[in-house]
């Protein structure tokens, strides 16, 4: 499956090994500090579920989770230096509370009282809230197992790339149909788009909902339905149909947890969107990140990066190499996280603008670049959107050369590209002729990469070369740089934005651990998987 | 180019009034479905219409399976269009391509513009100040942030206006773009004025150009709260970013 692409094996080490130097300190920095979204997830996992009744008003956006409740009470009792889980078992240990969602009721009437427990009480609380959470962790594992049974029982997509596809109503009613005819239709994976600005909302609304914008709140209960729905359709079909959310925003580690608990298969994890695009602060992201992939790393979900992203704000040929960069980055913090090769959908786009003269050939050496990179990574080859102009017809042909590439290059997920792109969300009839195309590529040329082999020292060959060797000397720069990675984000690096360490969103919610901080899913995520 | 101001389409032949449509109904494909769509295509006025293409979608592989059906209709439309009665709608304000933005900015002021933004009141809603300066953008466009000629900062939510003041002193902002979401009782109302006022009554003539903007404004009401312009529901940060040239841009080239 892999082209042929040779690429210089010292200077993909040296790559590798900038990489890693680049990245050591966020992961030290990720180690030192927990976060509000953290501390949550560590709740979600013991089973505490459900909203605050008396902070409604105002619909799915307005209610505060008990999980917010109970860590900011938490924190502006004891602080959260320690973690939520000693003073909060210690409180369940000491019988002030007959079970975890008892006490957030007694924190939402106001008397709940926390206090850090010391010695013999320390041990009692620790104990109970590694049973509490192990639970949530089982129910992970169970899932995985599950996920592994049905694949067996239904089969895998016949063919790669596997082709994904997004519903975004904002209903989860309306998305449900019409994620299950997009997978009657052919799609192998069914991505439901969040509601516009959850990335910026420091909690995860509740329920099932129907009145997102521009997409769908991520819910639990969403999730469950979801999923539920194209089982049914899975079986209907012979085909394991996965499902993709977004754990990225604020509420990072949370969403993953949730992900985990209803069996979603992908999940978008990008190490440094957020920062760029959405302006979080680079502290949060960097610690929401490591925990949410562990949670990924266990669950036996794929995560898919978001350097796709890059490519719409700078020129897709100048800065190729700033996804090569951003790659290797997104690859090691995924490693040290526990994520292995075939989680890694990591992300590249066909964006280069085609009146280029060449531009076809450029985009194959990007391609081949990331998947000579990367050769056991499932690699996310997403389509042109910038060059989108509203001409449906270009427009279409754009998508085929799109297909094209993806088929030729060996790309593991092939997010399919709309000829409507940038005039109207999806019409059902511009679903069916994006598969249409997406299956004539396939069915025509799916093979054509036994047989494509660039050859060494020409253009394909060389430009790839180049990229790699720019990304190397901007790894170098990182690399070398004081403050390293935050401070070359703080410089504009990636992207066009300068994002400074002590900027953006969520700063409030980071805090640096005392000695002795206890995390019970941390503990517990560093092990193996009982019966793996 | 036909002589006149009355004119149809032209497919190969002056005159012809050829026209093509693509279109989904509801219903399996089939002669009814055919049917169907040559009677949508007369009522649409294409007079003779041929259906050149059908085929059904919903995963039933052409079967009844299909609950809709995908047409592609060629046909003759009877209709004239005038071209004396074609009116075109001006803006106060040409809509700029961010490379055109950057250009003005570059070459008639010759500094970055200063953008500062915020939500203020109790409104904790970044979204709409978001979707305007974030560089993720909205409905397709970029933020603000992606503008490489302006310098932008994004202030949050629950800025107090004396805060929003001295922020803008302080970085010499050329506009002020506060957002308000949620909102009860004409919060939003009370918030822009008292937001003039300050400005006002700190730095006079010298203010920034104040610009707010939200689902609940009225986009005729800029002059009644004593700001320079007020953005409604589905605004795009293109349109705020072309709004900004043609008012702190100077007009024509630099000496």
């Amino acid at each position: 499956m892999t082209p042929r692409l040779e690429l210089d094996p010292l200077l993909v080490a040296r790559a590798r090994e900038l990489a890693a130097r680049a990245a050591e300190p966020v992961v030290e920095l990720a180690r030192r500090h927990t976060t509000v979204s953290v501390e949550r997830a560590v709740l979600r996992l013991a089973g505490l579920t459900g909203t605050d009744p008396l902070t409604g008003g105002g619909g799915t956006e307005n209610t505060v989770p008990w999980v917010n409740r109970v860590v900011d009470a938490v924190r502006e009792q004891v602080g959260l230096e320690h973690g939520v889980a000693l003073p909060v078992w210690h409180a369940l240990a000491s019988g002030t509370a007959p079970s975890l969602q008892a006490l957030a009721e007694q924190v939402g009437a106001g008397t709940a009282r926390f206090t850090l427990p010391e010695g013999a009480d320390a041990d009692r609380a620790r104990a109970a809230a590694r049973t509490a959470v192990a639970r949530g962790i089982a129910r992970i594992d169970a899932n995985r197992r599950r996920r592994e049974e049905l694949v067996a029982t239904h089969g895998d997509p016949p063919r790669r790339p596997w082709i994904y596809l997004i519903v975004a109503t904002g209903d989860i009613h309306e998305d449900i149909p019409q994620a299950q005819a997009a997978a009657r239709a052919g799609a192998d994976v069914i991505a439901v788009i969040r509601s516009t600005g959850q990335s910026l909302l420091d909690f995860v609304p509740e329920g099932a909902t129907r009145t997102g914008y521009a997409g769908t709140y991520a819910t639990q209960e969403n999730f469950r339905l979801m999923r539920a729905a194209l089982d049914e359709t899975s079986a209907e079909l012979g085909r394991y149909v996965r499902l993709t959310n977004y754990a990225s925003g604020l509420c990072m580690p949370e969403i993953a947890v949730l992900a985990g608990l209803e069996r979603l298969d992908m999940m978008l994890n990008d190490a440094m969107y957020g920062i760029l695009f959405r302006d979080i602060n680079p502290q949060r992201t960097f610690v929401d990140q490591r925990f949410s992939r562990m949670v990924h790393a266990r669950a036996g979900i794929i995560i898919n990066t978001g350097e796709d992203n890059y490519l719409t704000t700078a020129d897709a040929v100048d800065e190729a190499h700033t996804v090569t960069v951003s790659q290797l980055l997104n690859e090691r913090f995924a490693h040290e996280a526990g994520l292995a090769d075939w989680q890694l959908g990591l992300g590249h786009a066909f964006e280069i603008d085609p009146d280029r003269r060449e531009s076809f050939r450029l985009e194959l050496a990007h391609a081949m670049l990331a998947r000579a990179l990367f050769p056991d990574a499932p690699l996310k080859w997403m389509p042109p959107t910038k060059h989108m102009t509203g001409d449906v017809f270009r427009g279409y042909l754009l998508d085929g050369f799109f297909n094209l590439a993806g088929a030729l290059t060996g790309q593991g997920i092939l997010l399919v590209g709309m000829m409507t792109e940038a005039v109207v969300t999806p019409w059902l009839s511009d679903r069916d002729l994006a598969l249409r195309n997406v299956r004539y590529v396939l069915d025509a040329a799916g093979g054509l990469v036994e047989d494509f082999a660039p050859p060494t020292g020409g253009f394909i060959d060389r430009r790839a070369h180049t990229v790699l060797t720019e990304a190397v000397q901007l790894l170098e720069k990182i690399a070398a740089h004081e403050g390293g990675l935050l401070q070359a984000i703080a410089d504009g690096t990636f992207g066009i934005t300068r994002r400074p360490p002590d900027g953006g969103k969520g700063l409030d919610g980071v805090v640096r651990l005392a000695a002795g901080a206890w995390n019970p899913a941390l503990a517990l995520l560093d092990r193996e998987p009982a019966d793996a | 180019m036909p002589e006149g101001t009355v004119i149809r389409p032209y497919g190969d032949t002056t005159g012809d009034g050829m026209v093509q449509v693509s279109f989904t109904l509801p219903v399996p494909p089939g002669p009814q479905a055919d049917g169907a769509a040559l009677q949508l295509a007369r009522k649409m006025g294409l007079e003779p219409a041929m259906v050149v293409h059908s085929h059904g979608i919903g995963g039933g592989g052409g079967t009844a399976g299909d609950g809709y059906t995908f047409f592609v209709v060629y046909g003759s439309v009877r209709h004239l269009v005038d071209l004396d009665a074609v009116a075109v709608e001006e803006r106060a304000y040409p809509l700029l391509s961010p490379s055109e933005v950057n250009l003005a900015i570059r070459s008639r002021l010759g500094r970055k513009l200063v953008v500062l933004g915020a939500c203020i009141g109790t409104d904790a809603h970044t979204v709409g100040i978001d979707a305007i300066l974030n560089l993720k953008g909205f409905a397709g466009e970029k933020g603000l942030e992606y503008y490489r000629e302006m310098s932008v900062a994004n202030l949050g939510a629950q800025v107090s206006v004396p805060e929003l003041v001295a922020r803008a002193r302080t970085a010499r902002a050329d506009a002020v773009l506060v957002s308000q979401v949620v909102t009860q009782k004409d919060a939003h109302l009370r918030n822009t004025r008292e937001l003039a006022a300050a400005f006002r009554e700190a730095m006079g003539e010298r203010r920034p150009l104040l610009v707010v903007g939200g689902p609940r404004f009225d986009p005729g009401a800029a002059g009644e709260l004593g700001v320079d312009r007020v953005f409604g529901r589905g605004t795009t940060p293109g349109e705020v970013a072309s709004y900004l040239v043609h008012a702190l841009v100077p007009e024509g080239l630099p000496a």
